[in-house]
């Protein structure tokens, strides 16, 4: 059984009166873990579809499964308990807190677990060493280079020992070596922590690091990956 | 508490705005305890007044005077059992601008019939015995810094002229309502000066049964109603309502400007809140993403607005509370025992919970209501 399971899935937008299908029926499987990485022009549905395996988002037909969990039928309460536990989120623009340090920014995703505080302290610095960021604990977002500020989003999505990490184009706003440090990172986090990792990206470089690419265009699979079991239409 | 943080670092983002805000909070709760004890202190006074005794005026109004003959007629009424008289002098001291009350009594019938003036027996002694002698209240004694035994002259404005006053005692009232800034001599002193012996500006009247008030006061004013100078005779509760009914419309407005400034605050508050709401988003899509609920989102944010109105209602309501009384404010004389009442406190805590809810409801909403999508589209 695969990790995640996208079965027939439709989505579609309402832009003013022009309806916009994302997806029209696409299945998907993607394996424990597999680092992949979803590719395709602009529009074509990669975030979208990164949403809705985040449960961000709901598919208008169709079911979205992860780690056995039917995402697509959760209410938002359990969705955000289901997603607090099960889903390691990185942005492109990173998005930490500036009014917290790389130490409470990675720290977030903990205070809705029931760990208690030497825990939490014990998991933060192992997340930021993970990255090589324990010297920067106490540093702002500010403080940071950007390269730095988006490895410690990735300490954010892993503290938690979530069950699929999910990044949207982690290294658009970086230079080529942070971008190398960063993918660098990823994979040691798939070859070495054996975590699940979706990258949507633009950058041939991140799909090369990737063990699996999808291609994605107007809401269709155009090829079929190795590791996938299922089809796409 | 693990989130405590997170409240703190939010309120610390702008840290002028957030002082300000607090701070606009702050002073709309200090003005309206302010404006507000003015009104309880009032009500308090009127509410003054041992049930024993009444007090009769000229039925023309207080600044006409009666015969001090009549005194006599009325102590022989049945049911009376004691009389003293006084007369509003309005001197001024120095330069003026610390005005205080002061008037003229007959000493030993007053102090009999008011035992809530309390000083030491010598002294009491001493004025009753000093024709020229007076007994002023502790607070106006250490506001002026006078000691026992010195001169005090005031300038009379109503009887013109140069008045000193040996200070024979120091009095302190065990009812906050008596006044402890107030200056009291001698009735003779004052007739002797005048060269107009022989009249009252009003009469203090002690009665045997409290039940019978109604019936001894309609009683004297009976005695002297076709004389040239009827009057007008209810308890002294009455005489101090009196006083605080032609207040009435100013305690009115009081209460309504409080009101207004605390409307005007809120609306200020609301509009920090939700900026600040606004602002962070991103943030709270982000805090979303990472599994933050809709519930605890719309929490935080409402502490977050509680954290800041109730703090600026601790500063505003704690600040009147201490300040008054450090003070020594009582409005000029005009309002003995000024102080913040329990009523006024739980209003404003009440105001201040209202500040929150109000200020808090709509961003607090807003972030529990955002669409992800959507706004970390906005953001990335």
């Amino acid at each position: 059984m695969a990790l995640v399971e996208i079965r027939d899935v439709y989505k579609s937008f309402q832009r003013d009166t022009q309806k916009i299908d994302v997806f029209t029926g696409l299945t998907l499987d993607i394996e424990a873990g597999s680092f992949t990485a979803l590719m395709g022009p602009s529009g074509s549905g990669k975030s979208t579809l990164l949403n809705l395996i985040a449960g961000l988002d709901k598919p208008t037909r169709g079911s979205v499964t992860v780690g056995g969990a039917q995402v697509s039928a959760m209410s938002p309460g359990q969705l955000a308990a289901w997603r607090a536990s099960n889903i390691g989120f990185v942005f492109q623009s990173f998005n930490l807190l500036p009014v917290l340090t790389a130490y409470q920014n990675v720290e977030l995703p903990l205070l809705l677990t029931r760990l208690s505080g030497k825990e939490r302290i014990e998991r933060v610095k192992l997340a930021l060493d993970v990255v090589g960021l324990a010297d920067r604990a106490d540093h702002y977002p500010r403080q940071l280079s950007g390269g730095q500020e988006q490895r410690t989003a990735i300490a954010r999505a892993i503290v938690a020992d979530p069950t699929v990490m999910l990044l949207d184009e982690p290294t658009g706003q970086l230079d080529a070596k942070s971008s190398q440090e960063v993918l660098a990172l990823l994979q040691r986090l798939n070859n070495e922590f054996k975590k699940t990792i979706i990258i949507v990206t633009h950058d041939a470089h991140a799909a090369e690091r990737s063990k699996t690419t999808l291609h994605l265009e107007k809401g269709d699979l155009i090829e079929k990956p190795r590791a996938m079991a299922g089809a796409a239409r | 508490m693990k989130y405590l943080q997170l409240v703190v670092a939010n309120l610390g983002r702008h840290k002028l705005r957030t002082v300000l805000t607090v701070a606009s909070v702050a002073l709309a709760l200090f003005l309206f305890a302010s404006l507000r004890s003015v009104t309880t202190t009032m009500a308090a006074a009127a509410q003054f007044g041992g049930a024993r005794r009444l007090v009769t005026l000229n039925a023309t109004g207080l600044v006409f005077p009666l015969p001090l003959a009549y005194g006599n007629r009325i102590k022989a009424l049945p049911g009376v059992t004691g009389l003293s008289w006084a007369n509003w002098f309005g001197g001024r001291y120095g330069d003026g601008k610390n005005f205080f009350a002061n008037f003229a009594v007959d000493a030993e019938s007053y102090l009999a019939l008011y035992p809530e003036i309390v000083m030491p027996a010598d002294q009491k002694q001493a004025f009753v015995q000093d024709r020229t002698g007076a007994i002023i209240g502790d607070r106006l004694i250490s506001q002026f810094g006078w000691k026992l035994g010195q001169n005090v002259t005031l300038q009379g404005t109503i009887f013109p002229g140069d008045w000193t006053f040996k200070v024979d005692g120091v009095y302190h009232p065990t009812d906050p309502a008596i006044g402890d800034n107030v200056l009291i001599f001698h009735h003779d002193y004052f007739d002797e000066r005048i060269g107009r012996a022989g009249i009252a500006g009003w009469y203090i009247v002690e009665i045997d049964d409290p039940s019978r008030a109604p019936a001894i006061a309609k009683t004297i004013d009976d005695l002297f109603r076709n004389s040239s100078s009827p009057t007008k005779t209810g308890t002294e509760r009455e005489f101090q309502a009196s006083f605080a009914t032609m207040w009435g419309n100013v305690s009115f407005l009081m209460s309504t400007i409080g009101l207004a400034v605390v409307f005007a605050i809120l609306l200020v508050t609301a509009n920090a809140m939700m900026m600040s709401a606004r602002e962070r988003t991103g943030e709270i899509a982000v805090l979303k993403t990472v599994g933050f609920s809709d519930k605890l989102l719309f929490t935080l944010v409402m502490v977050e607005a509680g954290a800041m109105a109730l703090t600026g209602a601790a500063i505003g309501l704690g600040g009147a509370t201490l300040l008054y009384p450090a003070i020594h404010f009582n409005g000029a004389g005009f309002l003995p025992g000024f102080k913040v009442a329990t009523s006024t406190l739980i209003f404003g805590a009440l105001v201040a919970l209202g500040l929150m809810l109000a200020s808090g409801l709509v961003p607090a909403l807003r972030a529990a209501r955002l669409p992800v999508v959507q706004a970390l589209r906005k953001v990335e």
